[in-house]
């Protein structure tokens, strides 16, 4: 089906299943229920997991297929909010503008930060990336800041020009981002017992762009140019000697990993139009290359399972207080209750980063192979046998990097 | 490239999967609008709590935190009520708002736009909250400001002091109580002038963000008025820690005065390195050397110590205020918590008291009403005397205080004096002011 064999059509049509029902799946405890502070089916959220899945799809071809470590995608990700939300200033507010402005405008600076950067490669490349993302975010947040508004953050205002549209409504307000008049913060609630679903438009315009990327990154990586990029991770002395050159293919995949990192972008403010300098900090740089080791590198689900894993972490353990905690554990007895509390605190709330790096490092150390290799291995025990497993073994080699 | 083989029953049944799939929400569309944003259903409303818990300003954040739990205790009817019973406007009762028991959820703004407006999101889109407060940077302020304003709730600003949150950024949904630089600028140049003459020469450290920008222009249009001359000016990085590369340069620039226009943790730090070079033993131009801190706090004097002896600053509010409403409200934090609120802390407060009292006394939470009952309110005992909220800023109107470290501290908590109460009417600034000119407030926005 569309050019994929059946165990990649299979994933495909997981992922899109995934996608579509995700405002079900996240939503599995009922409103009220004292579990529903574990819920994540709320519109901001899920846009988040799709915005940072596309972002670590993107990042995974350049990383997963040819082993470059960029340690600055970040600054395509504050360069594609930029443009977009220069776009609802200048011209109106219809985040296709947006979002085509983010992907050409971070290709731009794809293309002179991958031909200056991948000259070199393994440390110094990663220095070299991080170098440029570090630059961007000092002239975002302070040197440019008549275009980028500083540490502020650039939003819309009442006397943007907006060609294609009103500056203000009628009734006084600021226009909102839209497709063709579906505004992207239009939600319709489902109510069904005692659940609540939200259905969000903008959810579905990058639940679009997310299916469409992630198929772009099924086609590159069973691709002759995918199978050039993993040989340039395996062995590029060897390639070189055998009389090709490599750069016009790493740099190709640097702009694409780049153009899907400006496409999150876009997609972030066309949700909500603001852009932050912070956007640009080497830590949202870190942030993805978290995500893609702890999905799974050169997977091809591996790193949306990992930007989920990493958002859900950000979004709701952070927001478990010891209110909270309290109140789970009130069934025990008052001293041992604040034990409890005392000894889970520094895990919870603002500690959340703390939780993250153990689970982090436990899946490094155990699962080497991320999310996805425990995903197997739990598959594995339910369906071995010696005949099978050599046919995994096979399959394995099939598809090396996977 | 691989080869494609696309058959026309693939591409359509593709296809009717996918058109099905994003068919689907408004399939189930089932339609539950109240008329507004989040409106309360059963027996409690939440509240959320924006504050920087991490961060350059998160002691603020912890105290805002503090006294918006010391609010929500006394509008449900606990505690002994704090200014409940000295706020001039007596709609509030100790039984929630509007009979509804107040709730509330919590979130860390990072002093980050991107991190307060994803959380500020998630407390609307999940927790259902009808009204969002806090924050300890206008950067922040601004941010969450205009998101509120888009999302349909109202938003209460706690610390914040850049002209713009009420100036060219201003929103229908949003209000300050706080004051600004303006206020600041106009409290503070007589007392400059009183104490170091009308011939000095000013040296600017200031903060790289819309309140140090708004800060220090506003230091430069009165002190340049006195007659004084700005050497330099000089953008730091927020949270930048080490100040030192900043401030060698100072001695040797001719000024004789250096006005920091830092808050929180940076001004901490600033402060302090300023002292430990020896800023103030200096001599220059046959003066004192000095070093003013526009706008100061009691938890900024605690982290800077013995340096902050004899500078002179501005403040929202102090507890060592007389006025029954102050001494109310710092003899309930104080049974509470064990030491007085800041004036982080006393803004949240008041706020949200003015949030429950505007939403009773309008009978209705629909941020329509509320914006109504907000503009043009007049009140008196909530610690800074009788308060005016204009309608067309949405800017809140009242005595400025203007604060010296004090030389001889009586404890850890007794560490500002306050020099001069500067009257309403001195500050207050006309509608049209050119410094808060850009923008327009819009009309109210109830959301869906």
């Amino acid at each position: 089906m569309l050019g994929l064999d059946k165990k990649d059509a299979l994933l495909f049509l997981i992922v899109v299943a995934m996608v579509v029902l995700a405002p079900f799946i996240l939503n599995p405890f009922p409103t009220d229920s004292s579990l529903a502070q574990f819920n994540a089916g709320y519109p901001d959220l899920m846009q988040r997991f799709l915005i940072f899945g596309i972002f670590a799809v993107g990042f995974n071809i350049l990383f997963g297929l040819t082993g470059y470590l960029s340690f600055g995608h970040a600054a395509f990700l504050g360069v594609g909010s930029y443009a977009g939300v220069w776009m609802f200033k200048l011209l109106g507010m219809n985040v296709l503008l947006a979002i085509v402005s983010s992907v050409l405008m971070s290709a731009v600076f794809a293309v002179v930060i991958g031909y200056i950067s991948l000259r070199r490669s393994g440390i110094y490349f990663s220095i070299l990336t991080l170098a440029f993302a570090q630059m961007s975010y000092a002239l975002a947040y302070s040197v440019l800041s008549g275009i980028t508004n500083g540490e502020t953050g650039l939003q819309l205002s009442h006397n943007d020009p907006r060609v294609l549209g009103a500056s203000v409504n009628a009734d006084g307000s600021l226009p909102v981002p839209n497709l063709f008049g579906l505004e992207m913060r239009a939600t319709e609630t489902l109510n069904i017992g005692p659940w609540a679903f939200d259905f969000n438009a903008g959810y579905y315009v990058c639940a679009v762009f997310m299916i469409a990327g992630f198929y772009l990154a099924i086609r590159i990586f069973r691709s002759p140019f995918g199978m050039m990029l993993r040989a340039v991770k395996s062995n590029q002395q060897r390639m070189h000697y055998t009389g090709l050159n490599t750069r016009p293919y790493t740099l190709a995949a640097f702009v694409i990993s780049g153009m899907y990192a400006g496409l999150a972008g876009g997609l972030m403010v066309s949700m909500d139009p603001l852009a932050g300098a912070e956007r640009m900090l080497w830590t949202r740089s870190g942030e993805v290359v978290l995500m893609t080791i702890l999905g799974g590198a050169g997977t091809l689900i591996g790193p949306v399972l990992g930007a989920g894993f990493i958002k859900y972490f950000e979004n709701i353990f952070s927001k478990i207080n010891d209110n909270v905690l309290h109140g789970w554990f009130a069934f025990m007895p008052d001293g041992l209750e604040n034990a409890v509390v005392w000894i889970l605190h520094p895990f919870i709330g603002k500690g959340w980063h703390l939780t993250l790096g153990i689970l982090f490092m436990l899946v490094v150390i155990f699962l080497p192979g991320g999310l996805v290799e425990g995903g197997q291995r739990i598959m594995g025990l339910f369906r071995r046998s010696p005949k099978d497993g050599a046919k995994q073994d096979t399959e394995a080699s099939k598809h090396p990097a996977e | 490239m691989s080869k494609t083989n696309f058959t026309r029953r693939g591409v359509l049944k593709t296809g009717a999967l996918t058109a099905g799939g994003l068919a689907m929400p408004t399939i189930l569309t089932a339609a539950s609008h109240a008329g507004f944003t989040n409106a309360p259903s059963g027996g409690t409303v939440t509240l959320g709590f924006n504050v920087p818990q991490t961060g350059a300003y998160a002691d603020e954040g912890a105290d805002e935190l503090r006294a918006y739990e010391l609010a929500v205790e006394h509008l449900n009817g606990g505690g002994d009520g704090g200014m409940l019973s000295t706020f001039s406007s007596k709609a509030i009762d100790g039984t929630g708002i509007l009979g509804k028991k107040v709730e509330y959820v919590t979130g860390d703004t990072q002093t980050n736009s991107d991190a307060a407006r994803a959380s500020a999101r998630s407390m609307i889109e999940k927790d259902g909250a009808i009204m969002i407060t806090g924050g300890s940077s206008s950067g922040v302020a601004i941010a969450v400001q205009g998101l509120c304003q888009d999302a349909g709730v109202i938003f209460m600003a706690g610390l914040t002091h850049s002209n713009d949150t009420t100036g060219k950024d201003k929103r229908a949904n949003g209000f300050r109580h706080f004051f600004n630089t303006e206020m600041s600028g106009r409290a503070l140049a007589p007392i400059l002038e009183a104490n170091y003459g009308s011939d000095r020469k000013a040296y600017h450290l200031t903060a790289d963000y819309t309140w140090g920008w708004s800060q220090e222009n506003s230091m430069k249009t009165y002190t340049e008025a006195l007659g004084w001359e700005t050497v330099n000016t000089v953008l730091t990085p927020v949270g930048a820690g080490d100040f030192s590369s900043y401030i060698t340069p100072v001695a040797q620039s001719g000024a004789d005065v250096l006005i920091l226009n830092h808050y929180g943790g940076d001004m901490v730090n600033s402060l302090t390195q300023a002292v430990q070079f020896g800023l103030r033993d200096m001599q220059a131009n046959g003066k004192d050397f000095t070093i003013v801190v526009p706008l100061f706090s009691r938890l900024m004097a605690r982290g800077a110590g013995e340096n902050i002896k004899g500078i002179f600053g501005s403040t929202n509010w102090h507890w060592s205020l007389q006025d029954d409403a102050s001494k109310a409200f710092v003899k309930s934090f104080g049974t509470k918590y064990g030491f007085p609120p800041s004036q982080a802390a006393h803004t949240c407060y008041v706020q949200t008291l003015l949030y429950a009292d505007a939403v009773t006394r309008a009978g209705s939470f629909n941020p329509c009403a509320v914006v109504e009952a907000l503009e043009g309110f007049e009140f008196d005992g909530l610690g800074n005397g009788p308060t005016l909220y204009r309608a067309e800023d949405h800017q809140c109107f009242k005595d400025v205080l203007v604060v010296k470290g004090k030389d001889n501290p009586t404890s850890e908590f007794d560490l500002l004096e306050i020099v001069e109460i500067t009257p309403r009417d001195t500050v207050t600034y006309p509608v049209d002011h050119p410094d808060f000119q850009g923008g327009s407030l819009g009309s109210c926005n109830a959301g869906a």
